[in-house]
Formats: structure tokens, sequence, C-alpha cells
């Protein structure tokens, strides 16, 4: 679990959802494989609280739903196709239908793939320039519009992942106004990089999706992280083996890794310029854990403590004594970033130290 | 220079650097012995992962006569289907010691990594939808000999630009050199946010009358079953540079190959304001003019393995 090691690394103590992400994961399908897994993980293997989701539909195929009930008893803490939208409308009404009976939070990769088509990064001047196909913010928003207007017919309960435009963000604001029972998740990559760092470079670790896109799809995101729109800050960590990134742009594989580098990448590029306040960023990195049903990391009496140690004036570059991580594909390799976790606690335990760093009882 | 990847590798005295070289070299041309030694001893590489007739036979022409060995590695029948990667492909033929390598490649920036790869030389033989920087300096050789300079020339690019390198690669030759450029076609196939490259976009010909020269690009047969277009008879309708759109003073051009009837009426091909026969011909010259900017009184490269140096004890 080199996962929970990294987010133990700089995230902090805050619970991370792990979601089903085939091939590079198992394909959680049914309660059976979901059982032994989720009773074994989080005492020996797993450093910090995790959670596990289901797949929303079987396999990932987007026609049939998975034994949403079972898996909920087995403790999935919600249900994703994460990589994928559930494109079928009528799929996801009978999923929010039947979360009626059995709870847990559908958290959507939103996407229409009619409209993302080929697309491999951001459709805008940058892509037009450099002749890649190009994912519009369009593909993102219009699906969320859908979404939210059949969750908010069935009364239903969704999470976005990973907003990554303005128009996502306006459509998540209608449906909060409407009342519709939505959250919503932003990226590090995305609140702190555009799609003109591949103008610099067509650099792999740069291919993600949702993909990087422009300055003014950003700003939106910091503004609907500080109005609350977005709800919280998810790394949407996605490793990737180095040979599905070391081919030309249009072939790579999407995704970054996040984990090792959420903290210091915000403090970094947001709270030090002062753009955003160090307390909204702890707050909102932790939030996502209240959305999933998870505790909320705390400090109290009578409580095991759930502690993170920042050294806030250390500045570390990305990469440079490689990863907790197994895999390499960091969208912020080579960036030389502020504030270096020093320490993680959960549970009362010490699950992450330094080399460096010694901590003796008082 | 050490490679040709994208035509912004050039500034103004670049381009014109490779321009003039290439005007002296039409004398070779005209030799009973088309040879220059040159590149003598030299090898040139040419690594063709897409079909192509003209781009390859040009740059081999071009390395032949400037007395460069030339090794010719094309994607069909080779390793690459049996799904050997580019960088394995590059670090293998790497062996052979090419001290300059050609690469067309179906992907955006390829020519980049293979320049990362490898040590040698590399230029850019289109990659992907990106660039073709040497067709972009073979089309403004050629407009220099008919128009002198392109100073304040307008230039429309007529067709699909969404799909194009060459348009890419050429609107921003063109500009460098200062003519004002404008890319026409249907709203499906100009992307969104092109105007970043320093162009007008035009949707109808009506404007067509005020260009100098008329650069129309190559329709594909396929963007018709995708929707960019109804119909080719539609495209042809709108778009077909004819008798009747192309002015007397206007000079047409086209990278090829022309689809005869839908981006291009057979009259305007054959007609004195066509110049795509010369734009093949400036090809050849215009390679050996890059090979010779990136080889000649350059060292071989360094072909040593890139481990660390072995320190005394």
């Amino acid at each position: 679990m080199s996962a929970t090691r990294a987010a133990a690394r700089s995230r902090g103590a805050e619970p991370l959802v792990h979601r089903a992400q085939p091939p590079a994961d198992v394909l959680i399908r049914g309660a059976h494989v979901l059982d032994p897994r989720e009773r074994r993980a989080p005492p020996r293997e797993a450093r910090i609280p995790v959670g596990f989701m289901a797949s929303v539909t079987r396999r990932l195929g987007g026609e049939a739903l998975t034994e949403m009930a079972e898996l909920r008893d087995g403790g999935a803490v919600g249900f994703t196709d994460d990589g994928k939208p559930v494109h079928r409308a009528a799929i996801l009404r009978r999923a929010l239908q039947y979360q009626r009976l059995c709870g847990g939070v559908l958290a959507l990769h939103e996407e229409d793939p009619s409209l993302s088509g080929a697309g491999v990064m951001h459709e805008g001047e940058v892509s037009a320039r450099l002749g890649l196909a190009g994912i519009p913010s369009i593909s993102e928003s219009t699906m969320i519009a859908r979404d939210a207007a059949i969750a908010g017919y069935e009364s239903g309960r969704i999470h976005i992942q990973h907003l990554s435009a303005l128009e996502s963000v306006e459509a998540v604001a209608v449906a909060k106004d409407r009342d519709v029972a939505i959250t919503a998740e932003v990226s590090p990559h995305h609140l702190t990089l555009t799609h003109d760092a591949l103008r610099q470079a067509l650099d792999t670790r740069l291919k993600m999706n949702p993909p990087l896109r422009a300055e003014r799809d950003r700003q939106a995101l910091i503004a609907a992280l500080r109005d609350g729109t977005v709800d919280c800050i998810a790394t949407d960590h996605a490793p990737h083996a180095r040979e599905d990134k070391e081919v030309p742009f249009e072939e790579a594989s999407m995704g970054t890794t996040g984990l090792e580098t959420a903290f210091a990448a915000l403090y970094t590029e947001l709270v030090l310029p002062g753009v955003l306040p160090l307390a909204l960023v702890v707050e909102k990195l932790s939030a996502g854990a209240a959305i999933v049903g998870l505790s909320l990391p705390a400090i109290a009496v009578g409580r095991p403590a759930d502690v993170c140690l920042i050294d806030l004036e250390a500045t570390w570059e990305v990469g440079e004594a490689g990863y907790e991580s197994r895999a390499e594909n960091c969208c912020f390799a080579g960036r030389t970033l502020h504030g270096r976790v020093l320490a993680t606690l959960a549970a009362g335990a010490v699950v992450y130290r330094e080399r460096a760093f010694a901590l003796s009882a008082a | 220079m050490r490679h040709l990847l994208s035509i912004e590798d050039l500034d103004r005295a670049g381009i014109e650097r490779i321009l003039d070289r290439a005007k002296s070299f039409t004398e070779v041309s005209e030799r009973e012995v088309k040879k220059v030694p040159a590149l003598r001893g030299r090898r040139v590489l040419n690594l063709f992962y897409e079909a192509s007739t003209r781009t390859r036979s040009s740059f081999e022409l071009a390395a032949k006569t400037l007395s460069a060995e030339v090794i010719n590695f094309v994607s069909s029948g080779s390793s690459v289907e049996k799904g050997e990667s580019l960088k394995d492909t590059v670090q293998t033929l790497s062996a052979y010691g090419p001290d300059l390598i050609v690469v067309r490649t179906p992907y955006v920036g390829a020519a980049e990594l293979v320049a990362r790869w490898s040590p040698a030389a590399v230029v850019n033989a289109g990659d992907g939808k990106h660039e073709h920087p040497t067709q972009a300096l073979l089309d403004v050789y050629t407009l220099r000999e008919r128009l002198g300079s392109l100073d304040g020339a307008s230039i429309w690019i007529v067709g699909d630009v969404l799909h194009s390198r060459v348009a890419r690669s050429n609107i921003q030759a063109f500009t460098t050199l200062g003519a004002r450029v404008t890319v026409c076609g249907p709203p499906t196939l100009i992307p969104r946010g092109m105007e970043a490259l320093g162009c007008d976009v035009a949707y109808t010909l009506d404007r067509l009358p005020e260009a100098d020269v008329v650069y129309a690009l190559r329709m594909q047969k396929e963007r018709m079953t995708e929707s960019f277009v109804p119909s080719l008879r539609e495209y042809a309708a709108r778009y077909q540079i004819d008798g009747r759109r192309l002015g007397a003073r206007q000079v047409l051009m086209h990278p090829g190959p022309v689809n005869r009837g839908v981006e291009l009426a057979a009259e305007v091909i054959d007609s004195p304001q066509a110049v795509i026969g010369q734009q093949v011909a400036a090809g050849v010259v215009v390679r050996m003019a890059v090979l010779y900017e990136l080889l000649a009184g350059r060292t071989a490269p360094d072909r040593r393995p890139s481990l660390p140096t072995p320190q005394p004890a």
C-alpha cells in the first residue's frame, strides 16, 4: 500500500478514499471481493484511515448496476466509475433510485464521451497551436448539469469529482441554488497549473483527465473553493508505470500522482502568494472525509490523535529524492515546493516520519 | 541550431539563411554529376512511421546529393508493428550511428522525443497535426522566388486547418517573413483558439480576392464520415478553388497530393498561377540546405553511453 504511505507523507491524517481504477487496481465487482480486502487493509497495511468505493456499474461497463446494497454492507463508502462517466442517463437514474435503499454517495467523473472524442488536452489556444485534439470544457459541464437534474428529480446524493472548468463551477452553483444534494471537489493540479504548462513542454506527466485548462478556469476554481461552491480538495492520485508515460503525448496514459505534493503545491502556489488562507486549504484538504461519511481528523481529549506536522519553512524539489509512491508520474516533478511533512500521526500512532526527524514522548 | 523540430526554432534571419543556401544549391541540380561532397561520410536515417512519397524521397535525394549515406526505416513490416515502442526503436537505430535522423510520425511532439532519446541531430518531417517545418521552408522558398518578398503579402490558407500540420508551420513561417495570414474553412475544421497563432479566421471565400497567395489544403475524404462536413460536394461548392475564384494575379499553392475536383478544380492545377510543381522541386534544395545547416562543420555526435564517468581511485 505505497499509496497510503505516500498519503501519510503529505496530506496528513485525513482519510484517503480509494477508488477502483482498472487496470491499475483490482476491479471491485462484488461484496465477496471487497469484503476480505476491507477487513484486512486498514489495521495492517494502510497507514491512515482508508475508505473504499465500489463501482456504480459492473466492470465499469456503464450498462448494469453493481450489487450496491451488498457492497455497502461490505464496507463501500460510496460508488464511482471514476475515469469514466455513467454515460447512460437511465443507469444513473436507477443508481440514484437504488441509493435510497443502500445509501452511499455517488461520486461522478463527468465527461460526455461524444464531446471529448479523442481529445488529449484542454481545447483552446494551446491545443490549436499544438495540433492536439481538445477536450472542451462543455464535455464536463453539460454532464454535470444533466446529472444534477437527475439527482434533483430523484432526491439523490451526488459528488462531482475533479472539477476542472469554469462552466462546471457554474453548473454546480446552479444545482446548489436549487438545493440538489451535490458536493464537488477540485484537485491541487487544477488549482495550480494550466494548459500553458504544455506549451512550455509537452510533458506526459501533465496529461490527465480532466485536462489542465485555461487561467480563467483555474481562477474560477479558486473562487469556488473560497465561496464554498467546491467543498473539498482531492488529489485524483493516479499512478502509472514508466512505460505508459515514456511515449508520445497522444499515446500516454492519463493521470498524475498527487498525494505527496498536495499540501506543498497548494501552500507554495496559493497560500504563500496570499491567494488563499492556510486555514482554508487545510480545512478543504480534510473536508472530503465528511462527504463519504468518514470521521474528520481531530485532536480531542480521549480520542486518538490524527495529526500532521509540517515544516512550512522547508523547501524541497519534487522527485529529487524519489517518491514514496511506486510511480513517478508527478505533474509537479522538478518544481521546488515549500512545506515539508515531518511526521504524520493517525489513530494515535506515528505512520510517517522523515528520516531526520525524531519524535520523543514528553 | 542543433535540431529542426519546429519552425519556431528559426527566426527571420535563420529562415533567410536557409533559403539563401537552398538557392545556392540549385546550381548543383543543373550539373551533369548531381553530387557535391559536403556531407561525405555522414549518415542520415529516415525514420518514417507514416506513408510519405515526396517528403521521404526528397530528403533521400537531398542527403545523397550532398554525398551522405542514407538508411531508410519505414514502419511497415518493421519491428514497430511487433509493438516495439518509439523509444526502443530510436535507441536501437541509434546503434547504427546516424548523424541525423529525419522523423515523421502521427504523434505530436515525437520529433522532440527522438531528439531526447538519440544523440543525433533531428529534423521533424511531420509530427501528427503539429508541424512540418521543412514544408514551410520550401513554401516560403517558392514564394520568395515568385514574389521576391513576402513582406506585406496577404496569404489565405483554405481548407481543413484543424487536421493540418502544414497550416500550423506555414502560418508561423509566413508571418515571420512579414506576410499577413488568413485561415479559411468550414467552422468545424478551424480549431477553437486558432487566432492565437497570429492569423485571421474566415468562414467564407468572400474576401478571397484580397489575397496575393491562395494556399489550398488537402481535404481528406474521411472527414465526411466524421461529420466535419456533410458532404464533399457541399465542401467543394463552398471552398473549392476553381477558375472562377482564382484571380489572374494570385499565386496558387498546395502541399500535395491534390484531390482533383475537391479542394482544387482541374483547371487551376495546371494554370499559370499554380506553383505546385515548383514547391516539389524546392523541396530538394531546401532539405539540402537544412541538412547542411545541421551537419556541415559539426563534429559527429558524442555517442558514448551516458553512464557515470568512473572516477580514478
